[in-house]
């Protein structure tokens, strides 16, 4: 490649319409949540500008952390199982031969493009007593009975790692397909058997990628909004669906402003640890 | 090993299929409740999302809002990635990690800044609102798919341009903008498909005052079950695979998702 050129007063130009775009909608909203959380609720559903610091109060209270425990704890729960069956499952997909391989990521790729309300709506018919698995079960003789499976906490991690899934093989996939093939021939020519070389010699080489892979299904999780709603009772809720519906129901804007740049920082945090895993590995 | 890679692939294929296969077999089902094994086989529940004028508001409203967004994404995404890509800017890395950020945070976030901005200025619960929104949110999508694109990019033909007299706007328009198309319609494609899915940042930014598909399916499933969610399921699951397939034959898929070069030239 040729050395790259010294930008242009035009060339420069060029990025301001991108820039001002991401200013104006994307950093300009963080200036006003920001304002907004310092600001007076009054019932009803409106605020007023005021400097108070009620709603930042409210995030140390036991209901608050509690909630914030909840979430982390279960999608932390959701991203180590996505990336404990996702990694051994890239890993073999990068080794197929292309139809397989194609069609697969032709079926990872339609369910991460899958709206959260098809996904959740789905898991609720499957785990549902009029249509679902017991149905199935049932209708085979396995079971006398149908029986819902949902609203609960294994449904609501379900539907997490069903979103999460996707996403995570996606981060994975780039470096699996890339690991060299003689790397484990070598290993295996030397004695090792295959699952023996799995251990000793990919899971070791992968490990930046199963921590970056991990974080980012973590931080996707997070964001789900729907899925705890459908698929679970409001002790299953995350901080999503708590921050969205003190926006809208509750009415509290300013206090979902608090919550909202509370999570804008946790997810921030884990997105940092990500970049310096990867540049770790660039190296 | 092998048994356990067989054994794994299908639990994972399971795992993906099972509950798109419910959704399917209860769309089919002809009365209007689920039933499992569905009574007979019907696909008016399908005719149903184009003859009740609800359904059939969400889905052109949806329509307008992917079709639009998706395209201001790629008109904030090209210039980005390739100035970026193609000249050296300082600060760079900050900007390009500021055009991923939006998709990188939980959309909640997103979500709620676009309804405060727009209360701020008195604007809300319009159209244009979710279609910026959905813009800025999915822009990071054609931003990779064109820095890619750029990266990958044979920099001698440029260049041979420009040797043989162009001037950088000639070079610009003539061989690097046809170069980058389609990685523009790969990024298009991505960010319509998911914006036409997306629920949360276009609910919190309607206000209640404009109803996208996604929020039309939420709110009647506040009321119940009805086949015709099953059926506006099943349009959804077949958008996304047709989109993929066609992807996969006619696109580089394997080259979008970072495969190694070497795994193209595998035998089928």
């Amino acid at each position: 490649m040729s050395e790259v050129r010294r930008p242009s007063a035009g060339t420069k130009a060029v990025l301001g319409f991108p820039l001002a775009m991401l200013g104006i909608f994307f950093l300009a909203p963080f200036g006003i949540m920001l304002a907004t959380s310092f600001y007076h609720r009054i019932e009803g559903g409106f605020y007023e500008p005021a400097f108070e610091l009620a709603s930042w109060e409210r995030l140390l209270q036991p209901v608050f952390i509690e909630r914030t425990l909840f979430s982390i704890g279960i999608c932390l729960l959701a991203g180590a199982v996505c990336i404990v069956v996702a990694f051994p499952f890239t890993f073999f997909l990068t080794r197929m031969r292309r139809r397989p391989h194609v069609t697969l990521l032709v079926l990872i790729m339609s369910a991460l493009a899958l709206s959260e309300v098809i996904v959740g709506f789905a898991w609720s018919v499957l785990l549902g007593r009029a249509a679902g698995i017991s149905n199935i079960l049932v209708w085979l003789g396995a079971m006398d009975e149908a029986a819902a499976y949902q609203p609960s906490f294994v449904a609501v991690l379900l539907g997490l790692c069903y979103i999460a899934f996707p996403y995570c093989i996606l981060t994975l996939y780039p470096q699996l397909s890339r690991l060299d093939p003689e790397l484990t021939e070598a290993a295996q020519t030397m004695g090792a058997s295959p699952w023996r070389t799995f251990w000793t010699v990919v899971v070791p080489i992968g490990r930046p990628i199963i921590v970056a892979g991990f974080l980012l299904a973590f931080v996707f999780t997070l964001g789900s909004y729907l899925i705890p709603t459908f698929l679970g009772r409001p002790e299953h809720w995350t901080l999503s669906v708590f921050i969205s519906d003190q926006a809208t129901f509750n009415a509290n804007v300013p206090f979902a402003a608090a919550m909202a740049l509370f999570l804008t920082g946790l997810s921030l945090l884990v997105v940092g640890a990500v970049t310096l895993v990867e540049s770790r590995t660039r190296r | 090993m092998r048994p356990l890679k067989c054994i794994l692939t299908t639990l994972v294929v399971l795992f993906i299929v099972a509950p798109l296969v419910v959704v399917a077999v209860v769309s089919i089902n002809e009365n209007r409740y689920m039933d499992f094994p569905p009574q007979g086989f019907s696909l008016h529940w399908f005719a149903e999302l184009w003859n009740d004028i609800g359904w059939r508001e969400a889905i052109v409203t949806s329509l307008i809002v992917a079709l639009f967004s998706a395209a201001l994404a790629v008109a904030i995404a090209t210039p980005m990635a390739y100035v970026l890509r193609a000249y050296d800017v300082r600060l760079a890395p900050i900007l390009y990690s500021l055009g991923i950020l939006p998709f990188m945070l939980p959309p909640v976030i997103s979500a709620l800044g676009a309804l405060v901005f727009w209360n701020s200025l008195e604007h809300s619960g319009r159209i244009e609102n979710i279609i910026i929104s959905h813009a800025i949110f999915f822009s990071t999508l054609p931003l990779i798919t064109v820095s890619l694109a750029m990266e990958t990019m044979d920099r001698s033909l440029p260049e041979a341009a420009q040797t043989l007299g162009a001037n950088p706007r000639t070079t610009f328009r003539t061989i690097t903008l046809p170069l980058l198309v389609p990685s523009m319609i790969t990024g298009y494609a991505a960010a319509f498909v998911l914006s036409l899915n997306e629920y949360i940042i276009a609910f919190m930014v309607s206000r209640f005052s404009v109803v996208t598909l996604p929020i039309k399916i939420v709110n009647d499933l506040r009321y119940g079950f009805t086949p015709t969610i099953a059926a506006v399921a099943v349009v959804f699951i077949l958008i996304a695979t047709t989109t993929f397939s066609l992807f996969a034959l006619f696109g580089n898929l394997l080259k979008f998702l970072g495969a190694d070069p070497a795994i193209l030239e595998r035998e089928r």
